[in-house]
């Protein structure tokens, strides 16, 4: 299926062009400029002291030598930042009944994860802070340890949360259809449990912040290596008491994000707080060690589920638990409770099954807090769906493309409504599973897959298709009283020269927001790219917006840009009309040239217009008031969600003595509905894809029985690197969404949502011969050579 | 040289005058025995181009070239280069030596959020001064150390691939 | 991540470099290529008064022959033993093992010497040097001293080396016609730790095994020679039987430590799998 054509296919369109990324040189050069190379006048370095226990109780604070040491500003604790910031608490109405603590910046008398920030400490560099905390002294009281799921449930065991009854945060039900009837009448019945462990983000630049805070003018400014500047400002108002005006929140360059940059962390309110106090700019980079055991982390499911199928492998009905612990808090602002929420309405998605159970449990433990981080549930859904979906395959005697083929609901079926009740406008489930049976040349692979099973060597193919949320409306989390908006502004300028700039409030993280939304600008006013400046991420700048986050930038920012765009154009060939003496319909701009719509003859550069509203507006008829900014807001209406959908294919080779596995090659079709810059969207899904192939083969925070997390660095936290990644190869289908005019849906979450399903499925296929079964991710050589009974 | 003076245990924290020279000038600077040299590059020169990752020598990102060598300069104090040469992304760049490898990153958009990417290009720049036109698996090894959270790597081989197949056709990659 | 404060001085001979570590004792340390003792002191695990640099003392520097042994000085870098031609012709073993050593930029400045002093049981050259039957020249306070591999090795980064001692050279016998070699690991990631790690050094007359010396590292405190495992082939030719035998003798060589994530009977099967197939290619080799 392709895109209608539109005017934005038209030929030279910026739009569906492979434009490199304008921003792009800068860094390349060493010329970025991120929150940890900042440097002030003034400017002081935090450090913080942490916890060793994972639970205990904070009997004394002795600070007075580390207080003393030369260099030392200030050292403060939970009870000094308590005097000065309102505590938060992390849940949202939406999620009915759920629970979380108040939390402050420092806590006041109790530590409950091990690695917990407790006392601060600034001084004249990080070294010299770093000095001072071997030089406080705090004495805890050990309280029991709540550590893994089984333990955090226990009735009458420890309680993470003193005076709650249990250490549930939250429960949600979902029943539709007739769960029981169906399973009763199934012709088979596919089951299992699968666990998928903690992961988190490891960003290569780690979390920054620099808060300076100046008393004269009562103003605070935070250079916040941030996804979201304007939800921060907010909070940093609200929690702080400064009027929202006087705070300036300014994201520049970061290095890496994914979700986890768009959180509250103690260390960062503390740090507001630290220059709040001293009336001087402090700065705070995470070390990588700090990264590891304060960063929020993801997953920690355990999903026990269920598959009925009739008996030529109709899927029937699902039933679905899911038990994920989230550390001592839920998270703030956006709880800890969305990827659970996520994962048991994803489930089933890409198929056409009506009856459907899901019971979720979310729950505290002692450990560092998981939230939002890229593909937030995805991976787990589409893991425990698909890999059900083969399972039920090879008990029907169906391949798994068959399977899927006769599940999908059809690409002529849209709208749909999901069992888990997610509106769907239009997918292209079938389509992709054809493209990519051609791209993977499925039959060939398992041909040489028999042939090489003769040889001993064994193979392994898996696919996964997978449904993704992107351009999430206010149904995401305003209507639970979360101040995060869906919408976004932009602010479009003919400057004098007649060049173009756009201020806009998605931001820009190395996704290239900047390149795509110059292009859609540039499209739409009939400039060159080059003579289109956009600028992001300063709240006193740039117009207030939700920024990034759940792959909305190029399908709502995009539409704002362009409806700005549009709005700009109208006002400029308005001018235009009155100095030519033609009616506005009847000229066009193309390559910066205002022109005849009919003839394209060129009539007058549009720095022409600039010039003269600008300097010369005494030469317009009298009453013409020319302008040239145009300010404009899209909030998404229609559907809640634009879903979009794809599928995954995954070639590799287990060595069967070893466990250890080759990923030989990697394949994605995928629809992100109309593409604005198709390099760019290739390379978030390869960079998604690694990031699940990450999490499916190498990525897991292990903690110890007493809650310490014992591969907290980057040498014992496996991330993917490139020896071990595949080359991947990626095919698109477009399904825009109608809500738009542009009709973008988002694609950053695409390739993790199923790159650890697509290999959990090829792993168990190469494993067939075997009769070995792997639910578990990551899955590492124990847990192959186990599987295969080696040890 | 002299041997060593035991005053100068009583001096730890006193800084101490380095002497090297960075891509191409002479720089002098005062420095803490104990600060590493990706700490003395970016807050003594400000040459913040280099980047500090992971302060253990397991990302890459702070790759520099010292005395004509990819080193970490997270792994060493910069007391310990008195008296070398140093080459950063800064000097790279402005040298030109490295214009191609920028170019085809650039056009193959073979970074997202840079972080990593002077690490990178450093390393690319080793590999293709030692191997003429090494294979995609040679170049994966040779990168080996390079931590990339944003692209998944394979837009870096092919930028590095291109290059080393131009230089050798003696053209430019594009 | 910011170490605690020292002193630094820089021992242009020997002589200075241990007259400062004898002056200060304990709290002094030799500092060579620093890839590992750089981040020790930067989480503070270790936080010396003075720190020594020994990398401009020419003494330490230089690969030679000398007799039957190639002399490769403790300074030698890890990249040289990639490039260094005496190396690949009289100490082919070491460049086997050279690639498996961290990433390129770590090998451009870890040092042999340095390797071989932190006696880390998870590196390749500490159990290289007992493959090779290595002897490691040591210089101190009370003059220098050639030790054997087999004798240096002691506990988890614990050596022959007294305080204030350094390495000087390493002795390696020069590798021979009738010799023959293999090396390999199981890492997880390229560059990374491995999960086991073997190499492996046999005098051959035809197809039977004169003498071989096998050493492992990443299954225990010390890099770990396997005699049980030697024994089942020396004076025998290689064939499955014998292979067979040899793994079965590993599990009397080798004690792996308790592991969250390579449990001890997995870290023995894999150090089997590994010694079936490096005795499977030194056979190819022939």
């Amino acid at each position: 299926m392709s895109a209608p054509l539109t005017s934005l296919d038209r030929p030279n369109s910026y739009i569906g062009r492979s434009v490199p990324r304008p921003n792009a040189k800068r860094l390349l050069a060493g010329r970025g400029r991120y929150v940890s190379d900042l440097k002030l006048p003034r400017m002081l370095y935090a450090a913080f002291l942490r916890s060793p226990h994972a639970h205990a109780k904070i009997i004394s604070i002795d600070i007075e030598r580390a207080r003393a040491l030369e260099g030392v500003h200030l050292v403060a604790t939970g009870a000094d930042l308590a005097k000065i910031c309102t505590p938060w608490t992390g849940t949202l109405d939406h999620f009915k009944g759920m629970t979380s603590s108040p939390q402050l910046p420092l806590p006041l008398d109790r530590v409950v994860w091990a690695g917990q920030a407790v006392v601060a400490v600034v001084a004249e560099s990080r070294a010299i802070a770093e000095d001072a905390l071997e030089l406080i002294e705090v004495d805890y009281e050990d309280l029991p340890v709540v550590v893994d799921i089984d333990g955090a449930r226990e009735a009458g065991g420890p309680l993470i949360n003193p005076g709650s009854a249990n250490n549930i945060c939250f429960r949600s039900q979902l029943d539709n259809g007739t769960v029981d009837d169906a399973f009763a009448h199934a012709a088979h019945v596919v089951e299992e449990e699968f666990s998928f462990g903690r992961h988190t983000a490891v960003t290569l630049e780690p979390r920054a912040i620099v808060a300076d805070y100046d008393p004269a003018a009562g103003m605070l400014t935070v250079h916040h290596a941030t996804q979201t500047p304007y939800q921060f400002q907010d909070l940093y108002s609200r929690h702080y008491g400064i009027p929202e005006a006087r705070v300036r929140v300014i994201a520049t360059d970061i290095g890496g994000s994914f979700g986890m940059k768009l959180h509250v962390y103690h260390e960062d309110m503390a740090v507001v707080g630290l220059s709040i106090l001293l009336g001087r700019p402090v700065k705070y980079v995470a070390d990588r060690i700090e990264s590891f055991v304060s960063d929020i982390h993801a997953r920690d499911h355990r999903v026990r589920a269920r598959m009925a199928l009739d008996a030529k492998g109709e899927i029937l009905a699902m039933d679905v638990l899911d038990l994920t612990a989230i550390g001592a808090f839920s998270t703030y602002p956006r709880t800890s409770v969305v990827e659970g929420n996520q994962v048991i309405r994803l489930i089933g998605a890409p198929y056409r099954f009506k009856n459907y159970r899901a019971s979720l449990e979310v729950i505290f433990q002692n450990k560092v807090q998981t939230s939002q981080y890229r593909a937030v549930g995805h991976p787990i859904a589409c893991a425990v769906t698909e890999r059900l979906v083969d399972m039920a395959a090879a008990k029907v005697g169906l391949d798994p493309f068959a399977i899927r083929a006769q599940n999908v609901i059809a690409d002529d079926a849209y709208p749909q409504t999901s069992p888990t009740g997610y509106r769907f406008e239009a997918l292209s489930h079938q389509a992709c599973l054809k493209r990519l049976h051609e791209m993977m040349d499925y039959d060939a692979l398992r041909a040489e897959q028999a042939e090489l099973r003769k040889r001993g060597v064994y193979r392994g193919i898996g696919i996964a298709a997978f449904v993704e949320i992107t351009n999430p409306s206010p149904a995401f989390y305003g209507v639970g009283g979360a101040r995060i908006s869906s919408q976004d502004g932009a602010i479009v300028s003919l400057t004098p020269s007649g060049e173009v700039r756009c201020l806009i409030s998605v931001t820009e993280q190395g996704q290239g927001t900047e390149a795509i939304i110059s292009q859609i600008v540039a499209d739409q006013l009939g400039l060159a790219q080059e003579h289109v400046k956009v600028v992001t991420g300063d709240t006193e700048v740039t117009p207030h917006g939700g920024a990034t986050w759940a792959c909305r930038g190029a399908g709502i920012g995009g539409e704002t840009a362009l409806r700005a765009a549009r709005a700009l154009k109208r006002n400029i060939l308005e001018i235009a009309a009155l100095i030519l003496q033609e009616q506005p319909s009847a000229l066009d701009i193309i390559d910066g040239e205002v022109v005849d719509a009919a003839t394209r003859q060129q009539r007058l550069p549009i720095a022409e217009i600039a010039r003269i509203a600008y300097f010369r507006s005494d030469t317009l008829p009298p009453g013409t008031q020319a302008q040239l900014t145009v300010g404009h807001h899209f909030a998404p209406q229609g559907y809640p969600f634009a879903f979009t959908n794809g599928i995954q294919g995954c070639s590799m080779e287990v060595d069967v003595e070893t466990g250890f596995i080759k990923v030989l090659k990697h394949f994605i079709v995928e629809d992100c509905g109309r593409v604005i810059n198709p390099m760019l969207v290739d390379e978030q899904l390869r960079g998604g894809i690694v990031q699940g192939l990450g999490a499916a083969l190498f990525e897991e925070c292990r903690y110890s029985e007493t809650g310490q997390l014992v591969n907290g660095s980057l040498a014992d936290y496996l991330v993917p690197m490139p020896m071990e990644m595949p080359d991947i190869v990626i095919a698109h289908v477009e399904t825009p969404t109608a809500d738009t005019e542009l009709g973008a849906k988002g694609c950053g979450e695409a390739g993790t949502a199923a790159a650890s399903a697509c290999v959990l499925n090829a792993v168990n296929d190469a494993l067939t011969p075997f009769g070995a079964t792997i639910n578990s991710i990551p899955i590492t050589p124990a847990k192959v050579l186990k599987a295969l009974k080696r040890f | 040289m002299s041997g060593f003076d035991e005053n100068l245990l009583d001096e730890a924290d006193e800084t101490v005058r380095v002497r090297f020279v960075v891509n191409g000038r002479k720089v002098a600077c005062e420095v803490a025995p104990r600060e590493t040299l990706v700490d003395c590059l970016r807050n003594e020169l400000e040459l913040t181009g280099t980047h500090a990752g992971c302060e253990m020598g397991a990302c890459g990102a702070c790759l520099v070239q010292l005395d004509g060598r990819a080193v970490h300069s997270c792994l060493m104090y910069a007391v310990q280069a008195d008296g070398a040469r140093i080459d950063t992304i800064d000097g790279l760049s402005e040298s030109g030596v490295i214009a191609d490898l920028q170019a085809e990153f650039h056009r193959r958009n073979a970074l997202q959020c840079g972080f990593c990417t002077p690490g990178m290009l450093v390393n690319a720049n080793e590999l293709l001064s030692q191997v003429a036109e090494p294979s995609r698996e040679e170049i994966r090894d040779a990168l080996s150390g390079n931590y990339c959270r944003c692209t998944g790597y394979e837009a870096i081989v092919d930028a590095i691939d291109a290059v080393a197949k131009a230089r050798n056709e003696g053209g430019s990659a594009t | 991540m910011k170490a605690r404060a020292f002193s630094y001085f820089r021992a242009a001979t020997i002589e200075q470099a241990l007259d400062a570590h004898a002056l200060v004792g304990d709290d002094a340390r030799f500092i060579a290529g620093g890839q590992s003792l750089v981040p020790a002191l930067s989480l503070r695990l270790q936080a010396p008064r003075l720190l020594i640099d020994i990398t401009h003392i020419g003494e330490l520097r230089g690969v030679r022959r000398e007799g039957g042994f190639l002399r490769i000085g403790a300074l030698t870098r890890h990249c040289e033993m990639l490039s260094e031609p005496l190396i690949a012709e009289f100490a082919p073993l070491l460049q086997a093992a050279a690639p498996f050593v961290a990433h390129p930029a770590i090998r451009n400045r870890g040092t042999f010497g340095g390797s071989v002093a932190l006696a880390d049981p998870a590196s390749e050259f500490p159990a290289m040097t007992l493959a090779l039957d290595a002897e490691i020249e040591i210089a101190g306070p009370s003059g220098s001293r050639r030790i054997k591999a087999d004798d240096f090795f002691i506990d988890l980064f614990e050596t022959a080396l007294q305080p204030g001692e350094l390495i000087t050279a390493i002795y390696v016998p020069l590798f021979k016609a009738d010799q023959r070699f293999a090396f390999d690991e199981m890492a997880r990631r390229r560059g990374d730790y491995a999960l086991v790690g073997c190499g492996m050094l046999a005098t051959c007359a035809g197809d039977r095994i004169n003498d071989i010396r096998i050493s492992f590292f990443s299954v225990g405190n010390t890099p770990t020679r396997v005699k049980g495992a030697e024994a089942t082939l020396i004076g025998s030719s290689l064939n499955s039987e014998r292979i067979a035998a040899a793994q079965a003798a590993l599990e009397g060589d080798l004690a792996p430590p308790e592991n969250d994530e390579v449990p001890p009977a997995m870290r023995l099967h894999l150090a089997r799998v590994l010694l079936g197939r490096l005795l499977g290619r030194l056979g190819e080799s022939a």
